[in-house]
């Protein structure tokens, strides 16, 4: 099994609605000192057999294709390590941890 | 004239736009998302609404479903295509037109009258209307923001390919109040505003958006195939 990351972001120059109401909440928790968020996707996408180059391309059509929209969106494709065991939850209770 | 109006999973204005289709003197008939087939129409309307639950992006899904096929294939050829809202989104998604529709720019979900203007009367969309006309129809979205980089908007304002803008107060944050543009050859229009909505006095904002329906008649039939 091979796992790839792709990271979606908006464009620096197309405004990110999302990463604005983020912003906007941080200070009113009482985080200061933020200057800036923006927002974007991550998909983990797990294939069939070893991480070859020939996969790696794939999964940059697929980000072409589908998963980003060029004319808004960047997009970088990473191989990751295939998950061995469920991650930690850490110091935050994840609610839709299936683990 | 035959006008097919597709059906998306999610498509909430595909049966206005049937009818709009019908009070303009055209014959409105139903495709479905998941066939291939435009069933011999002469022209093909993108409905408002949902599609696909618009997960990953508003028309990203919608825009491989089987029908779109035929209706960038058809479009090519030079078949008459609008596409209202969700509609505007997919074919943008298509890149049937350029830009895209993100979210508004005071991220809250807007439903009221509009005014706009007309201001390209050459497609077949909009022929009915006097150059400039100002006009009210209707707006409701969430993801109505049009953007584009510089030169594609250059080139759209240099070339008469915004169709419609907002008036009086720009409801999305759109790039120069854009409400709707058109491709290179005239013949797909993508629209944010929803003139379905404004086809008769007693159920919308008046009956000013008939003419983005009632140009199509005047039109010789362009083969689906």
């Amino acid at each position: 099994m091979a796992r790839y990351v792709v990271d979606v972001m908006p464009r620096r120059e197309i405004l990110d609605p999302q990463g604005k109401a983020v912003l906007g909440a941080l200070p009113r928790l009482g985080f200061e000192g933020v200057v800036d968020v923006r927002q974007g996707k991550r998909f983990e996408i797990e294939v069939d057999g070893e991480a070859t180059d020939d996969r790696l391309a794939d999964v940059r059509r697929m980000a072409e294709t589908l998963l980003a929209n060029p004319v808004i969106e960047s997009f970088t494709v990473t191989a990751d390590e295939p998950p061995v065991s469920p991650e930690p939850a850490g110091d935050i209770t994840a609610d839709g941890d299936d683990a | 004239m035959r006008v097919g109006v597709v059906t998306f999973p999610g498509s909430l204005d595909d049966a206005d736009a049937a009818r709009a289709v019908r009070l303009a003197g055209g014959d409105a008939v139903a495709l479905w998302h998941a066939d291939a087939d435009l069933r011999g129409v002469d022209a093909v309307v993108l409905p408002g609404g949902f599609s696909y639950g618009d997960y990953l992006r508003c028309g990203a899904i919608s825009r491989f479903a089987p029908v779109m096929g035929e209706v960038v294939a058809a479009a090519g050829r030079g078949m008459p295509v609008l596409g209202i809202c969700n509609g505007f989104q997919i074919l943008c998604e298509s890149r049937l037109l350029p830009g895209a529709l993100i979210r508004n720019d005071h991220r809250t979900f807007i439903c009221r009258d509009q005014r706009v203007r007309i201001e390209n009367t050459r497609t077949p969309w909009t022929s009915t209307y006097a150059a400039g006309a100002e006009i009210t129809v209707v707006i409701k979205n969430g993801e109505g923001g049009f953007v584009a980089d510089a030169p594609t908007l250059e080139r759209l304002e240099g070339e008469g390919r915004v169709v419609a803008r907002y008036l009086d107060l720009n409801p999305n944050g759109s790039l120069h109040d854009v409400a709707g543009i058109t491709n290179d050859r005239g013949n797909v229009v993508g629209l944010m505003p929803h003139p379905e909505h404004a086809v008769e006095s007693l159920t919308g904002a008046g009956t000013d958006g008939l003419g983005f329906f009632a140009g199509l008649a005047a039109l010789g039939a362009v083969p689906a195939r």
